[in-house]
């Protein structure tokens, strides 16, 4: 291990055991929240006892759909724009715009629309990480050297097989970047949307504790969110250091 | 060697369109010659005269504002089959290994797995690249990329081979050695070798004739033809009459790059 990462997990370990001593000091009371060994208890009783699988695995579900959609549509949508200046001339400065759309705000419309189901949080978690795929792709594409083109040319690709066998595997870093934050917005989207509003899922699960000062279930729940998402984000990040460190930039 | 004409550029001009509507860039012509088929032909000329051009030309990756270019008596429209290039910049796929950049080049092709692989191994070797057929480009120095990009454009066996400036990068050395491969290349493969570059020894030891451009609109001031025996290496720069000839060159070229410099404000 290096000494950065040693590091890293000494001021995680450090945190935990602050919280620790402060719950156990009652500085924090246990209302608020439990001490850490108590969450890792309950952590592990929900784990033997299989409880909430099921909305666990129904949000994480749409976390999915979310994600592959936004990443999916993202890169099609962000490489036939990069081929029509224009088009992409026109969406630049609205894409830039985007960001400061408050995508929750359409939620409840969306419910109105299509009801309350995993339909609008999944359209949620796809708005929000779909133009930022977009933005990601369009940058990595504007990097690719001209020669690169001019070889695929040279060896009579189509401009379909330029993408695929070219442009694209040149972007791969952008596209592990652009899957990083799909992935982000798809949780953000996704859970969010089950907390403010729904009917089952691990937001909803997590809203409901919340109100009825469950602890040992909020924790807990909270614990597994974080530990699904770091590890599927550490999946990507391990991913893009082997490629970058093929490519010579790691 | 056959005195047939294998590219035949008659008259032609490359004019780029300004963005604003304006005149343009005059790049390059007017270009008459006439390239024979087996023959190992060098292009000098400053920087900015329209050498590149001329080769993307060549290899139908752009259209001629005027005149025709005709490649075994064909005119050339959109990339021509048989045609291999060599570029000025580092064009390997940086995701792909040796042998993945070299395969690429055999894509198209409909021989079976195991031929392609045959293939690809035996250009690897063929350019000392065997022990490093599994290395990321990234891994490798410069002269060894453009190695890389060499075996992938012969791995299709292309009857023309255009190179720009392959060699603009190396050291002298390296350049030098380089040189003696390309015509080793030149000899086991048989093909129409069309080599820019803006060195003045190295056209005078690679080729058989050395076109000398003028300062942009490129046009042909001076055609040199070396005489060299077809089994020459980089020996050659010993003989006495490499001297007179580096000097004929120069001696056309030194007006020329001086214009460029005027230009550039040197
Ligand atoms: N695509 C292009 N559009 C506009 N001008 C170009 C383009 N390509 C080259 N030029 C111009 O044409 C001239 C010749 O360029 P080039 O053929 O690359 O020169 P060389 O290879 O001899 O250095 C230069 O002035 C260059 O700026
Ligand atoms: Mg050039």
């Amino acid at each position: 291990m290096k000494p950065t990462q040693i590091y890293q997990i000494a001021i995680i370990l450090a945190f935990v055991a602050l919280l620790e001593v402060l719950c156990l000091t009652k500085v924090i009371d246990k209302i608020t929240m439990p001490a850490p060994h108590f969450i890792l208890r309950d952590f592990f009783l929900m784990i033997i006892h299989g409880r909430y699988f099921h909305e666990v695995g129904q949000s994480m579900f749409n976390v999915m759909i979310a994600f592959v959609s936004a990443f999916v549509i993202g890169i099609i949508t962000g490489t036939i724009l990069h081929a029509y200046r224009l088009v992409r001339d026109v969406m630049d400065p609205l894409f830039a715009t985007y960001y400061a759309i408050p995508v929750f705000a359409f939620y409840p419309l969306f419910i109105m629309i299509f009801g309350l189901g995993d339909g609008p949080q999944v359209l949620i978690g796809y708005m929000l990480g779909v133009v930022a795929v977009i933005v990601t792709i369009l940058n990595g594409l504007d990097r690719v050297p001209r020669v690169l083109k001019k070889t695929a040319r040279i060896n009579r690709l189509s401009p379909f097989q330029t993408a695929i066998r070219v442009t694209l595997p040149f972007c791969a870093p952008f596209l592990l970047t652009a899957a990083k934050l799909a992935l982000a917005y798809a949780f953000i989207g996704v859970i969010g949307s089950e907390f403010i509003m729904a009917r089952s899922g691990m937001g909803y699960e997590i809203g409901h504790a919340y109100t009825n000062f469950d602890n040992a279930t909020m924790y807990p729940l909270i614990l597994l969110l974080l530990l699904i998402s770091i590890f599927m984000n550490g999946i990507l990040t391990a991913w893009e250091k082997v490629l970058l460190a093929r490519r010579g930039q790691a | 060697m056959t005195s047939s004409a294998h590219v035949t550029l008659r008259g032609v001009t490359k004019v780029f369109p300004a963005s604003d509507g304006g005149p343009g860039v005059h790049a390059l012509g007017p270009i008459d010659i006439d390239i024979r088929k087996g023959e190992f032909f060098a292009v000098v000329g400053p920087s900015g005269c329209g050498k590149s051009t001329m080769l993307e030309l060549l290899a139908g990756l752009t259209t001629p504002t005027e005149g025709e270019i005709e490649f075994e008596g064909k005119p050339i429209r959109d990339i021509p089959e048989g045609v291999g290039v060599v570029f000025q910049e580092d064009a390997c796929f940086p995701w792909l290994s040796v042998e993945g950049n070299v395969a690429f080049g055999l894509r198209r092709s409909n021989l079976s797995a195991d031929e392609k692989a045959r293939k690809v191994a035996a250009v690897i070797k063929m350019m000392g690249l065997s022990e490093f057929s599994g290395t990321y480009p990234a891994q490798l120095s410069g002269g060894m990329r453009q190695r890389v990009c060499i075996a992938r454009t012969l791995v299709v066996e292309p009857r023309l081979i255009l190179l720009d400036e392959p060699f603009g990068a190396l050291d002298q050395q390296t350049r030098l050695l380089m040189g003696d491969e390309v015509l080793r290349l030149w000899r086991e493969t048989g093909a129409t070798v069309f080599l820019i570059t803006h060195a003045l020894d190295e056209a005078a030891m690679l080729a058989d004739r050395i076109g000398v451009m003028s300062a942009r609109p490129g046009t042909l001031i001076d055609v040199v033809e070396t005489k060299w025996p077809a089994d020459r290496d980089s020996r050659i720069v010993e003989r006495e009459n490499f001297g007179a000839l580096t000097s004929r060159l120069w001696k056309s070229l030194r007006d020329e790059s001086m214009k460029t410099m005027g230009r550039m404000g040197i």
